[in-house]
Order: structure tokens, then sequence, then C-alpha cells
């Protein structure tokens, strides 16, 4: 007999590609919790993910699941939800690939108001080719690309999800295992355009020489103790900042119209 | 499916006509983004397909309308979008995500002058080669010219049926001047428009073309929701969907994608043609070009000089035997374009070493007249 959530998981594709010790292995630990918990049906449900290491995941969920082009899930998603509106539709992505190329899908699907859930991986950098830049780098970090640290502001996820209108929107970090799961859930049973950042800083990329953190244990440990949860913020002020304080917590819970 | 029967004569442009036929194929999905001189398709189907439980949806850019039909593609509706050369430019990357997921789709794309920005509101058929090689990438396409706002109402019907059958995206290439043309337009019952839809697997096992080859190399589809779990992905993949990066599944993937159009080529290609048994001198033409042939080969018959014309209904895969044979009996081809010379190199590629081929040409703009090809049939 599978326990229910090892029902949601394609166990003959284990184990997964990403690197020992990687948060969005515990992101899809998350996730296949809060799916089960939500008692959603699994033969209508579908992952999509676009490139990258967190766009891996559709591989490893046991639904239906498509990989798109870069930057390209959150519009292959809105095909899928407005031609069958019966079906659970979830985006499962990076930052690079929703928040780069991606971005302007973002905020089209979030003013529409599409009932989809999308769910971010942010881990700072684009893991799988190496380690550039990403939009969501904090200022000052050293990448592969911005060897002297990097010049631009991190892109703001949860203030551009309420500038677009989305209906919810959390940022927890892949070790804050409890409130990620419960988080989840939330978005997948909301109705409307809901989101879910999830920071799991790239070990060998980003946390190495950013945090000089090179295992999940010591990761788990910074961001357990350097987190803040946060109700009610003005957004604009949670942006990602170089050694600050990282604001999470569940920003956005609000009822509209659907399309 | 339902389809909202508009069995009858009407007096339609060629985009009215082809998102028409859009809905007699059974089309219940459109994404698009307005572009001249296509947009009269989007404003028609969103004033159709509202009242027959269709999705008409105008998205923020061409990508995420080529992106949102093939979501609805995998969701069990036949779905379209409509364009012109930038927004084809735009959707390229997609219809390769189309090839290599083998989804079913219809992507029109109504020429006008380019390159870039070009001519916004006059016609070329420019994009003829694009439409052939535009994705990056080894693989087969099916691409048709409709002359007509009748053919633009039968070949988008045509375009879905074959589509659905072959499991690839299916280009109309419409010339602006006929997607602006009116004609009369005889819409036929339900009974006698063929509709055709995708193959489903009645087990998991059937979507993995290994265990139940057919003539086809076409894999049944199964659809989100219906309990196959399925996991499709653009990176080169095994025959049950899943990544395998290799130099064997490269080989055996991207052999079948090209063999299942090329070894049914016979079954794919529509030519059309007048005068050609005897015929010393053709002209090979398609689109809006193909009706001023059909008046000067005429004409040239009448000073009894031996032309025939051959028409190109479906544009690719390329109509290689029919040229071969044509090219043994007459001894010029001259081929009108509104483009720099695309489908004369196809003719020159195929065509016999002591056939005279004459490229007939004009960037855009301009209709190429029967007086001109008559000029070139009689020098």
């Amino acid at each position: 007999m599978k326990s229910p959530v090892k029902k949601w998981i394609r166990s003959n594709r284990l184990p997964p590609i990403w690197c020992p010790g990687c948060g969005i292995t515990d992101s899809l630990g998350c996730f296949v919790n809060a799916l089960c918990e939500s008692k959603i049906n699994q033969d209508k449900t579908v992952v999509i993910s676009g490139i990258g290491c967190a766009g891996r995941i559709s591989g490893y969920i046991d639904c239906d699941s498509f990989h798109t082009t870069h930057g390209r899930a959150i519009p292959f998603a809105e095909g899928v939800k407005l031609a069958n509106a019966e079906l659970n539709v979830i985006v499962f992505s990076g930052d690079g690939d929703l928040f780069a190329i991606g971005t302007n899908h973002f905020i089209h699907a979030a003013r529409r108001n599409i009932n989809i859930t999308v769910i971010c991986i942010n881990n700072f950098v684009y893991g799988m080719t190496k380690g550039q830049i990403a939009p969501t780098t904090p200022q000052g970090s050293i990448t592969i690309s911005s060897p002297q640290g990097s010049t631009q502001q991190a892109l703001n996820i949860q203030a551009l999800a309420l500038a677009s209108g989305a209906v919810y929107s959390s940022r927890w970090t892949a070790y804050h295992r409890k409130e990620l799961t419960y988080s989840m859930k939330k978005a997948i049973l909301k109705k409307g355009f809901s989101v879910v950042e999830i920071i799991a800083p790239c070990i060998p990329f980003y946390a190495n020489k950013n945090l000089s953190l090179n295992s999940f244990r010591k990761i788990k440990q910074f961001y357990l103790k350097n987190c803040s949860i946060c109700k009610n913020i003005s957004l604009e002020k949670i942006c990602l900042q170089k050694n600050e304080k990282i604001i999470i917590g569940n920003f956005i819970d609000i009822e509209k119209t659907l399309f | 499916m339902d389809r909202k029967n508009l069995t009858g004569l009407y007096f339609w442009q060629g985009n009215t006509a082809c998102a028409e036929g859009a809905i007699a194929a059974g089309c219940r999905f459109f994404a698009g983004y307005p572009i001249t001189p296509s947009l009269e398709i989007m404003v028609h189907m969103n004033s159709r397909l509202p009242e027959l439980n269709g999705i008409c949806i105008q998205m923020e850019d061409e990508i995420a309308s080529m992106a949102a039909v093939l979501g609805s593609s995998w969701a069990g509706r036949k779905a379209m979008t409509a364009t012109s050369g930038p927004g084809f430019s735009l959707m390229l990357e997609n219809i390769g995500l189309a090839i290599m997921t083998e989804t079913p789709c219809v992507v029109v794309n109504v020429q006008r002058g380019g390159p870039s920005t070009g001519l916004p509101t006059l016609y070329s058929q420019s994009d003829i080669m694009q439409a052939r090689w535009g994705a990056h990438g080894d693989y087969e396409i099916i691409a048709l010219c409709p002359n007509s706002p009748q053919e633009c109402f039968d070949l988008t019907i045509k375009a879905f049926n074959l589509s659905e059958q072959y499991r690839v995206p299916v280009i109309i290439l419409i010339d602006g001047f006929t997607a602006h043309m009116m004609e009369k337009v005889t819409v036929a019952d339900d009974n006698s428009i063929q509709i055709v839809s995708r193959n489903q697997p009645k087990q998991l096992a059937d979507i993995s073309v290994d265990s139940k080859p057919d003539n086809l190399l076409v894999p049944p589809m199964a659809n989100f929701g219906q309990g196959y779990r399925t996991h499709t992905t653009g990176l080169t993949h095994d025959e049950h969907g899943y990544p395998d990066i290799s130099t064997e599944a490269q080989n055996k993937l991207i052999s079948r994608l090209v063999d299942k159009i090329k070894l049914n080529s016979d079954k794919i290609v529509i030519t059309e043609q007048i005068c050609l048994d005897d015929a010393d001198i053709a002209v090979i033409s398609y689109g809006i070009n193909s009706r001023t042939a059909v008046e000067a080969v005429k004409r040239a018959r009448k000073n009894n000089v031996k032309a025939g014309h051959l028409r190109l209904v479906s544009l690719w895969p390329f109509p290689e035997k029919k040229i071969r044979e044509l090219s043994n009996q007459a001894k010029k081809i001259i081929v009108p374009e509104t483009n720099m010379g695309q489908i004369v190199r196809e003719v020159q590629r195929f065509a016999d070493s002591n056939t005279q081929i004459v490229p007939l040409n004009n960037a855009g703009g301009e209709i190429i007249t029967a007086d001109k090809i008559l000029k070139t049939i009689m020098s």
C-alpha cells in the first residue's frame, strides 16, 4: 500500500537530478505533502514547469506534466486552464524562468486573475547554467557573471505580485517546511492567481560564495535564524538585500472575480 | 463537439472564411495578438466562439499566444492562432516545442511585406522558407496555401485534420491579398464536411510508439485530465516522454518526427493543374499569383503555345515527385512569386538540369500580372 505522499511521486524517476542538499528537493517534499493535504483529484491535476533546475520538478510528480520552453510555463498553463476549467493547474518553476524571460507573462496572468497556482523556487542565480546573475540576485552578490558584485537591485517578487493583482502571495524558505506546506496548500486551493515564493539558495553557485555556507544543514540554520515572519508590511520594503534580515510570511490573501 | 452549422452562401473576405473554417473543423480555442493584416481572424473568432462555448483570448504577445494554443491542445481543445510575419517570427520557438511534443495546432500567417516591420498593409509571399525552416533544429512541417476565400475556408478544415492526424503544427500561409479579398464562399452542410481528430490511447502503453507501431508513425495522444499522467517535454525524450539526453534517443526521435511527414508526403501533398499533360512551358505558382498565372496560361494556349500551370496548394512538404516528372517534360518552368525567389529554389533542386527555370519576382506589394507572366511564357 503506497503512502499518501508516495502516491504523488514518480518513484521510478528517483533519485532526482538536483545536488545533494538542494532546497528544491525539500520543496518537492513540501509540495507533495501539500498536494496530499489539499485532497485534489490526482487525475485532474497538471504540473507545468519551465527551464532550469526547478523546472525539472514536473518530471517527478505523478500527474499530467509538461516541461515548456524557457519562461513560457504561465501562458501554457493559461491555455490549459481556459480549455478545461475542471483541471487543477499548477506552475512550478524557478526565478530565472518566471522572473526574467517570463516576467511579462506573470504580470498579465495575475492581472487577468486566471485560476492557477504559481510556485517559484528562488535560488538567486541561474543554477543549471552554472550560476549567472538572475533578476532576483540580491545587490552586491558575487556570481559567475558579476564577479565584482552585482550592481542591480533584486526584483521584488512579492511587490510585483501585489502590483499585478495576485489574490494570494507568500514568501517562505525551503527550510520552513511546515509553513511552506501550509502556504502551498492554501495557494493550490485558493480561487484565483496564487503565488508562493520559496527561498532556496543554490549551494554551489550562490550560498558558497555569498553566505559562506555549503551544506543544507548550515543554510537551514542560517535562515531559521535570519528570517523574520511578518504579516502586515508594505511589500516594497521586503526587497531581498544582502546582509539584511529576510522578511517572510503570507502577504496577500484577497478575493476577486475570476477571469 | 457542437458545430454551429453555417451552411449556405456567403460573401466573405479570406480572413473571415478562415475563421469559419476553423469553427467548422471543431476549433474551440483561439489565442492571439492583433497584427495587420490578420487581426480580422481574431475579431471574428471573438464574435463567434463564446456562443459555441469556445474560448477566444487576446494574449499579451505572440509568444504567449502560441504557448496558450499548445496548452489548450493538450487540455483537449483544438486550438489556433493567427498572425503575420513579425508575430510568426516570435512564435517560432513554441512552434518548435509543438513539433517536438507532437502537439496538434494550426498557425495562420497572413503574409505581409518584410523583413522586420516592412509593409504592414501590403502583401507578400515571403515567409515560405521561414515556415519550413524557421524553428531551430531538424524537422518536417506541413504548410498550406489558399488562393481564394473559399479555399481559406476549405484549407483551414484540412489544416486541422492534418494536424490532428499527424500530430504536427500546420501552417496556413495566406498572402495578405487573399486574406482581404472578398468572394463567394459556399459552406457545405455538416454531413459533407469531414473532420479528423487525434487518435486517443485506450491504455497507458499505447502512448509509447514502440509498443504499437503503426504505418503513420504517430503515437496516440493522451489529453490532460484523462488519467494517463503523462510527462511531456521539449527535451529529447524516450518513447514514454521522459528526457533522454543521448545520441541514440535523438536519432530515434528526430528520425521518426521527420519520417512521419516525409514517408506520408504522398497522402499530404495537394496540387492542382491545368493544361499540363502536353505542356512545353510550365508555370508553377501558389496563392494570389496563381489567379494571374492561370489567366496567362489560357491566353498562351489561345496563341497556340503549349503552356500549362501547376498550382501548389500545399507548399510543405514540397511535391518533389511532381516537379521531377514535370521537368522531364517541360523545357521551361516559370515561377512567379511575390518574394525574392523562395519556392523557385525548391523547383531548381528537383528539376532536371536541362530545364530552364525562370523566376519572376516582386519583393512585395504587387501581384505578378498575367501580362508579365504571358510575356515570359512567350519569350
